[in-house]
């Protein structure tokens, strides 16, 4: 036996979530019961009230996404959890979080759909719910962990990125990442990077809340700060107030999409594993999948096979660029998923369908398995 | 090459499979500085129903959780065994309750049936702590962990006030374990 | 007193119609703030959706305009985010208790010490005159043309059952009691609400003879109809039928959701 240190735990991925929002510095939960999210709420119910924050069990779903809104204009950093019909429900408030640009983080673990599907199994099947989810054309960003340790740092950078972009972010986890207990190294409290959102520096007459601004993202004050303003999820202009002029409109729903778009670099995130030129087959997997691909991936190499591996840890926005970068001579994509292809969909369209892209797709709440992946590199 | 040790922990809802999931997973990785991940696939109910929790233990990373080339299966009711027992390795171990699994499924791996919730009710008094006498023979049996490396997961996951109770299963699962080798050595 | 200093007079002239009531429950929410000496830094003023929605982009505080139904849900985040800021949620008949029902009744029970003022005219007027859960039995609308088979929620009495700290219902007509009612509202630790009668001629005037068509009309119908909750009490169903019944309906005090959450904070550190 060998002596434990401290800072090394073995917690489920849920857990992971739950403290790296403390260590953010999130001092808001709100949320309602569902598998497989509750240990989120769990853990942040017997956390937060220590370190002086504050945790609320809504009467819904909606509600919940409503109150975490409010308690972010209030200057708190703010989470909600939820799965599979709660994500569907969550969906008016994150589009209305979108469109007055309130820093959030919304984590799906998500399970079988559709509808209330297969509550304790794991899917991933959200992942075009997460883009589009909510009605009109909005910025989005989404984040997909693939293991404990990354849950812990992806919901860190969730929080960052919601605060730099005033933007509500998605942690788009799964059941088997969330219920999976695994060891993770938690970090030095004073290591952690934490971004906070920007405070406007000019007197309360001449704030503008939504500022045309160089970096597209407009200061934002907390309300009872001494900048009175006005939050909308109508069409507004700089000021907040709602227009119906179309120029207005346009100027402002365009400053909204880029700055998540021209923004794209900062927040794309993938990892790349052997790929390189001599690489023959490319395996694209994110989340839980990326484990059975990785497993595949080995193996397959181990008998001599050509693959690598790219893994999505942001989807939205969809990394377009770095698979068209990381495809180089490779003669074929598999593309394995807890869905009937929605983001080998995107993969083509990315790709341009130069080479076969294989689906490799599962819906029956069972995580795909790395022999069913090594058959598709080496025979198909 | 690293090692990669498969164990699938079955039954139905409530018999305490997570937890001993969770003891042996960190037994590995906190105690013995190897990787272990812990991962588990239940049903709806609270009570009842197929359980299972797997355990992996490897000294290298452990890519896919879930358990495809089981090492140790134990099956605590007729329908987990029916269920689970495909996965098993053919060099591998089934552990069953020798009151509770009556029908054996056949094959090349090694059976070991012991009445594991009747020796919780008899020789401990509780039949809830069959869930820490099965981990006993699964500590015993695998040789993957040290039993003071199970013993301090024990203290450190149970609830306060209980510990005692469940180091004493441990050691009957122990002994129960050693009293089944060297009937059949 | 000077109304124009919480008016954004820039956002005028406002978009409710002639004879409309929502200005008078307005006028009323201001003269209260006038009276507190509230700081409008301090202040924050939540809307749902609906012709009362529109409220907050009219005053010069902190306003937050939701999605229908939800101001009440936006307003527990920002109450309990920063508990310095005096939350006033304004929200209808329709927001409140059909699409946002939910969220208020849940609120009373937890007893969030925020301020809620209905504005009740019986009917969704910005889209043009459907009945809402307030519509009285039998009444027209442009959805229930043949009269409405529903019943109607009696607003102040669900908040009271859910455990609201303060419920008072008033008209438009009664302006002094307003004037009153919404004082103690705003006093008041834990939930409070005020329930306020308005007048829509627009929509329900129109399609409802009984209470006349023009905004004064409808005012002086609220006058006619008005029974007090003291004498209420001693009326019939029958008797009561068409009655505004109007009053403090509770006024107590008990524990706010802050005060026990305080309990939790405490009990965490143990």
């Amino acid at each position: 036996m060998s002596e434990p240190k401290k800072n090394i735990k073995m917690i489920q991925g849920n857990t992971a979530c739950a403290e790296a929002a403390i260590a953010a510095g999130c001092t808001f939960f709100a949320g309602y019961p569902i598998t497989p999210s509750t240990e989120i709420a769990e853990v942040l119910s017997y956390r937060l009230p220590m370190v002086g924050g504050n945790f609320i069990q809504m009467e819904d779903e909606i509600a919940s996404m409503g109150a975490i809104i409010g308690a972010s204009l209030g200057g708190a950093k703010a989470m909600t959890a939820t799965s599979g019909p709660g994500f569907s429900l969550k969906q008016e408030n994150l589009g209305f979080a979108a469109m007055a640009e309130i820093p959030c983080v919304v984590v799906n673990v998500q399970r079988g759909g559709p509808s209330t599907g297969l509550p304790t199994h794991v899917a991933q099947a959200d992942v075009m719910q997460a883009r589009w989810g909510t009605h009109g054309d909005h910025p989005i960003i989404a984040l997909c962990p693939t293991s404990v340790s990354d849950t812990y740092r992806l919901t860190l950078r969730a929080f960052n990125l919601s605060e730099k972009y005033r933007t509500p972010v998605i942690l788009l986890t799964d059941e088997l990442i969330g219920h999976l207990t695994e060891k993770i190294e938690l970090p030095e409290p004073g290591s952690i990077e934490i971004i906070n959102r920007q405070k406007p520096t000019v007197s309360p007459e001449k704030y503008l809340p939504y500022e045309s601004t160089a970096s597209l993202v407009p200061p934002m004050a907390n309300f009872g700060e001494g900048y009175r303003y006005h939050v909308t999820g109508l069409v507004h202009d700089e000021t907040g107030f709602p227009t119906n002029d179309s120029d207005k409109a346009a100027l402002m729903l365009a400053r909204l999409n880029d700055k998540i778009e021209k923004n794209r670099d900062d927040i794309v995130e993938v990892e790349e594993i052997h790929i390189d030129y001599e690489m023959e087959t490319l395996i694209i997997a994110y989340g839980s999948s990326a484990r059975s691909a990785n497993r595949a991936m080995i193996t397959a190499r181990e008998e001599g096979h050509k693959v690598g591996l790219l893994v999505l840890k942001t989807i939205w926005p969809f990394p377009e660029k770095e698979i068209q970068q990381a495809m180089r001579n490779a003669k074929k994509i598999i593309v394995p998923e807890l869905n009937l292809g929605q983001i080998a969909h995107e993969v083509e369209w990315a790709t341009n369908r130069r080479i076969p892209i294989i689906k490799l797709n599962r819906i029956n709440g069972e995580s795909i398995k790395p022999s069913e992946i090594h058959k598709v590199i080496t025979q198909g | 090459m690293s090692f990669r040790y498969e164990i699938r922990l079955s039954g139905s809802g409530g018999q305490g499979l997570i937890l001993v999931g969770k003891v042996l997973a960190e037994a590995a990785a906190i105690y013995e500085g190897l990787n272990a991940t812990q991962s588990q696939s239940y049903g709806p109910e609270a009570r009842g129903g197929a359980s299972r929790s797997e355990v992996i233990i490897s000294d290298g990373d452990i890519d896919y959780p879930k358990a495809e080339n089981i090492d140790i299966l134990l099956a605590l009711t007729q329908e987990a065994c029916d269920k689970y027992i495909a996965d098993l390795n053919e060099n591998g171990t089934l552990i069953v309750d020798s009151q509770l699994v009556t029908h054996v499924p056949e094959g090349n791996f090694r059976v070991i049936q012991i009445p594991i919730i009747q020796s919780a009710s008899e020789r401990l008094g509780k039949f809830i702590v069959a869930n820490i006498i099965a981990l006993g023979i699964i500590v015993k049996i695998s040789n993957i962990v040290s039993l003071e490396s199970v013993q301090h997961a024990i203290k450190a996951r149970v609830p306060k006030g209980t510990e005692e109770i469940n180091l004493k299963a441990l050691a009957e699962g122990i002994n129960l374990a050693e009293e089944w080798l060297n009937k059949n050595s | 007193m000077d109304y124009l200093q919480y008016l954004r007079k820039d956002k005028m002239p406002h978009i409710w119609c002639d004879g409309c009531g929502h200005g008078i429950i307005l006028k009323s929410i201001l003269r209260t703030i006038d009276t507190l000496g509230w700081e409008k830094d301090n202040i924050a003023l939540i809307s749902g959706i609906g012709c009362s929605g529109r409220t907050p982009g009219y005053v010069d505080f902190n306003t937050l305009h939701t999605t229908h139904g939800r101001a009440i849900a936006f307003a527990t985040g920002l109450k309990l985010a920063n508990p310095k800021l005096h939350v006033i949620v304004v929200t209808g008949d329709g927001d409140a208790t059909a699409i946002g029902g939910n969220h208020f009744i849940h609120a009373a029970r937890r007893n969030l010490d925020i301020n809620v003022i209905v504005f009740n005219n019986r009917i969704y007027g910005m889209t043009g005159g459907q009945c809402s859960p307030t519509t009285p039995t039998l009444k027209k609308s442009t959805t229930t043309p043949y009269g409405n088979p529903d019943s109607a929620f009696d607003i102040s009495r669900l908040a009271e059952a859910a455990g609201a700290s303060y419920v008072a219902r008033t008209t438009t007509f009664h302006v002094a009691k307003m004037d009153q009612y919404i004082k103690a509202c705003f006093l008041k630790k834990g939930f409070s609400v005020v329930e306020a009668y308005s007048n829509c001629p627009t929509s329900y005037g129109k399609m409802n003879k009984e209470t006349g068509r023009r905004g004064v009309d409808m005012l002086l119908y609220q006058k006619d109809n008005m029974v007090p909750i003291e004498k209420a009490k001693d009326m019939s169903d029958e008797e009561l039928q068409g009655k505004l019944v109007t009053g403090v309906f509770v006024d107590r005090n008990i524990p706010d959701y802050t005060e026990n959450y305080s309990i939790v904070k405490q009990n965490s550190k143990k």
